[in-house]
């Protein structure tokens, strides 16, 4: 090899080394943003979870103090709720009756009206149907829950005191059924995705069976899409106990223990309201019950969650 | 098959179709039970609320006097709030989307960071004002105002941010990411230059039906305190002098659209009630329309992208 | 050789249970079946062969009106079954009358998330049969016809998705032959299956050889020619020779089924 050859090499790989060694500390600015923009994107994705350690926190000590002066049993079996008066009482059973006979006529309309409808959507309705009920439920769950308030207040309320004589303005009955509506699209959309996600191959074998779209949709699509389905009603317990606006609204914020829908009543939601709505100096016996009343439905949404997973999973089919 | 067996199958199969009929009938009626409700709700509140909605009733505060009550504060408070929630959760809910879909190794850590946003999104709204109660105006000092309430329903609207972002990430196929590493782009480069660009029609019907969920949101912001009677204005957030820009309007006390309407729907006398339907149409034409433009979004999306 | 001479299509003496006259079928615009004309010989096993896209399958659900279910779909043409005399393909024949009387297997095992009992039972339940002893039976027999009987009994309440894929299978032609089919339609029924229980499923077709009426699709040439009495081959929606199986592997007539069967094209 000739001389001037190899310096040219030598000259070369001078040249190279400069190159690669540039490169390399581009590569590490280069790197250490890429690294600092992913702390960036995981700080965004962890703060969620700090979301939830705060509402636990805050619900959890303002708690703290209020079962300090009340004890849990109290709370639990008392059967009068009566935070802002001298002879104070706690009994969440109270505002739980308000809560759960709210919940019960709202899944009672939203359960039964939600799983036809998604069941019609996914088996029966015709392409055109479908391409214009899906957007309407939609439309449907994005009314604020103050107009459907406006809505069961004056318009159901006066309708169903023309069909039960002595129901008073103020009625869970009303609240829930208005409620029910409002919880449909959740119950629809969700059992929809479910039932839309059985394989074809699924309904064909039942098809081939000669079986009807009636039989394949109760017998072989409903049972296949069960988990999904299990999800969407509890997805509507969910938001049927933590409604609040309708009921604030339309079914009177009086505690009242009953298991009557035709009688007025507070629930946990708006009893929260009604308190917020005062002026309540903050740090008092009566500001601590608002948390204690938002861990007890915190409690209850988790239970109801923690519920439909098992069920869930339960059901869950592979196929 | 003789003509007597076939007759009986066919007996059967008539008898086994009239559900299909009765099943496809009863669907109906419950769709048009939905739609009719939907109806009567629209209808009711235009017939009670149009007759109040004139110039005045944008321009005026609320008043003891139904008459000459409007919803200025409301409307000006509702729009300073959204403003605040848009810059809370848009830039952490992308963010954590991005995050989740693109960077996210698989591990323990972002499983419990998916399970928490799942579980989020089923937290009812008035928790959400709890939480802003205790943390918001009482340990960080920011009291009952205009940023209180933004961060609340930034909060809210979190979950419905994420989800439909990393729906819409999930949409973008790899290819398209292996052409960018393909030419030597990093990570976030690639991220930047395509991924978000792509799926931003997706990010855009997401944003924009959490923040049609959070201008009808009552029951949180009423949870931190808001007052339902002003009548005064924040200050402007542009000033005539210098520095122009002004941040006090976020510590102002507020009103805002759905909490002026019960406040009108709680009050026993009839006029209010009038007050009450035209802030609900009001409201209810701004998250309808909000919801009708995610829809078509939506739909042109699916009509003109075909990965 | 002789058993080519035995079996050929004219000396045949066999009983026709449905034929072919002239089928055309159309995708939306797309005509995928061109001018079908075919018979079905009872009690034995026809083979549908030909490449991807060939209309095998396409041709095999017009048997029981699987195109029903979509729109868009159009059949002329008929396929007479018989004794009766019935078009499957008459608008005014019900497609469920059809599936009742003409069964079929998937590509993939299709089990519905019920008890292996449930599975085989569908069927009996579709069609109203409430008597627990006859569902039982019937079950059984299913099951024993479908050579599962042995491997399941114990375990009938278990969920079919518990079974192998071959057990699946298995259990999807036994839900085929619980209600006692005249036609039975295989559409490829192995393709998802490993090599032992793809011998499996091909011993029992060919035990139910003889009992019914069999329709196969297979783009596995030496699967028709193990278990098929007869062969068609189709090339781009038609039919372009029918005949005995020995014949199509052996001495085909036409050079377009010559070249695929040895492999030239296809």
């Amino acid at each position: 090899m000739p001389p001037s050859s190899a310096s040219y090499i030598e000259g070369l790989s001078a040249v190279a080394e400069s190159v690669i060694s540039d490169r390399l500390s581009r590569r590490k600015t280069r790197h250490l943003r890429e690294r600092f923009i992913e702390f960036i994107l995981f700080s965004a994705a962890a703060f969620s979870v700090f979301v939830t350690l705060g509402i636990v926190y805050v619900l959890v000590s303002e708690s703290v103090v209020f079962f300090r002066q009340v004890s849990v049993w109290d709370f639990l079996t008392d059967t009068q709720w009566t935070p802002l008066f001298d002879d104070a009482h706690y009994g969440i059973m109270v505002l739980l009756s308000g809560t759960l006979v709210s919940s019960g006529v709202a899944l009672a309309v939203a359960v039964p009206l939600g799983t036809i409808i998604a069941i019609y959507l996914s088996e029966f309705a015709p392409f055109s149907v479908r391409e214009v009920a899906k957007p309407l439920l939609e439309l449907l769950s994005g009314v604020p829950t103050v107009v459907y308030g406006y809505f069961a207040l004056l318009f159901v309320t006066p309708l169903l005191q023309a069909l039960i004589p002595g129901l008073p303005g103020f009625n869970l009955l009303s609240a829930g059924l208005v409620m029910g509506i409002m919880i449909i699209p959740y119950v629809a959309s969700v059992s929809e995705d479910a039932m839309r996600a059985v394989p074809m191959s699924m309904r064909e074998g039942s098809y081939a069976m000669g079986a009807t779209r009636f039989q394949t949709a109760t017998r072989v699509v409903t049972p296949a899409a069960l988990s999904g389905i299990t999800a969407a009603y509890i997805l509507g317990i969910s938001r049927a106990v933590g409604e609040t606006m309708i009921l604030a609204i339309a079914a009177g914020m009086q505690p009242n223990l009953t298991w009557n829908p035709t009688e007025p009543a507070a629930t946990i939601t708006s009893f929260i309201v009604q308190v917020a709505l005062g002026d309540l100096p903050h740090g008092s016996i009566g500001y601590q019950t608002i948390f204690a009343a938002g861990l007890t439905l915190m409690l209850m949404t988790l239970a109801f969650n923690v519920l439909g997973h098992v069920l869930t999973r339960r059901f869950r089919q592979a196929y | 098959m003789d003509q007597a067996a076939l007759g009986e199958i066919r007996d059967l199969i008539n008898r086994h179709k009239r559900w299909d009929l009765i099943f496809a009938a009863v669907g109906l009626l419950c769709l048009g039970i939905a739609a009719l409700t939907f109806t009567a709700l629209v209808i009711d509140m235009a017939l009670d609320g149009a007759p109040r909605l004139s110039a005045d009733f944008f321009t005026n505060f609320p008043s003891r006097r139904p008459a000459q009550a409007g919803i200025l504060s409301a409307w000006v408070g509702s729009t300073l709030v959204m403003l605040v929630t848009a810059a809370a959760a848009i830039p952490v809910g992308v963010s954590a989307a991005v995050y989740l879909e693109e960077y996210a190794p698989k591990n323990l850590l972002t499983a419990i960071i998916e399970i928490n946003i799942t579980n989020l999104a089923g937290v009812p709204s008035i928790v959400y004002g709890l939480l802003a109660l205790g943390l918001f105006v009482y340990a960080f000092g920011f009291g009952q105002s205009i940023l209180s309430a933004g961060l609340t329903l930034g909060l809210l609207i979190l979950p419905v941010v994420i989800v439909a972002t990393r729906e819409a990430i999930r949409s973008i196929p790899s290819a398209i990411r292996e052409a960018a590493y393909a030419v030597g782009a990093t990570k976030w480069g690639t991220t930047w230059d395509h991924v978000l660009p792509y799926s931003l029609p997706g990010i855009m019907t997401g944003v924009i039906i959490g923040m049609a969920r959070a201008i009808g949101e009552t029951a949180p912001i009423i949870t931190i305190g808001a007052l339902s009677f002003i009548a005064f204005l924040p200050p402007a957030p542009i000033q005539g002098e210098f520095p122009f820009l002004s941040f006090e309007w976020l510590m102002a006390p507020f009103t805002v659209m759905p909490i002026q309407m019960f406040n009108w729907t709680s009050r026993p006398e009839a006029a209010f009630h009038q007050n009450a339907a035209a802030a609900g149409l009001v409201l209810l034409l701004m998250t309808l329309s909000m919801n009708a433009l995610a829809i078509y979004i939506r739909y042109q999306l699916r009509k003109r992208i075909k990965w | 050789m002789s058993k080519v001479a035995e079996g050929s299509l004219a000396a045949s003496s066999m009983v026709v249970k449905a034929e072919t006259k002239n089928l055309n079928f159309h995708y939306g615009s797309f005509h995928a079946l061109k001018s079908i004309n075919m018979p079905l010989y009872e009690k034995k096993v026809t083979a549908l062969i030909g490449p991807s896209g060939c209309g095998k399958s396409t041709y095999l659900r017009c048997f029981n009106r699987m195109h029903d279910l979509y729109p868009g779909n159009r059949y002329d043409g008929e396929i007479k079954l018989y004794p009766d005399n019935t078009n499957l393909l008459h608008a005014h024949v019900d497609p469920i009358e059809v599936r009742m009387r003409i069964s079929m297997v998937f590509q993939k095992p299709n089990p519905f998330p019920k008890s292996i009992y449930e599975n085989v039972a569908y069927g009996l339940r579709v069609r109203g049969e409430r008597k627990a002893s006859i569902v039982d039976e019937k079950v059984e027999q299913a099951l024993r016809g479908a050579a599962l009987w042995d491997e399941v009994k114990h375990r009938l309440k278990d969920l079919a998705f518990n079974l192998s894929g071959g057990q699946q299978q298995r259990l999807c032609i036994a839900r085929a032959l619980a209600t006692e089919p005249e036609i039975l339609l295989f559409d490829e029924p192995t393709s998802a299956l490993d090599p032992i229980a793809t011998a499996s499923i091909e011993e029992l077709i060919a035990d139910l050889k003889g009992k019914l009426t069999i329709l196969i699709v297979t783009h596995n040439m030496q699967q028709a020619a193990r278990v098929s009495d007869y062969t068609a081959y189709m090339y781009l929606g038609e039919v372009i020779e029918f005949d005995v199986t020995d014949t199509i592997f052996i001495k085909p007539k036409n050079k377009a089924t010559e070249d695929y069967i040895t492999g030239r094209f296809g």
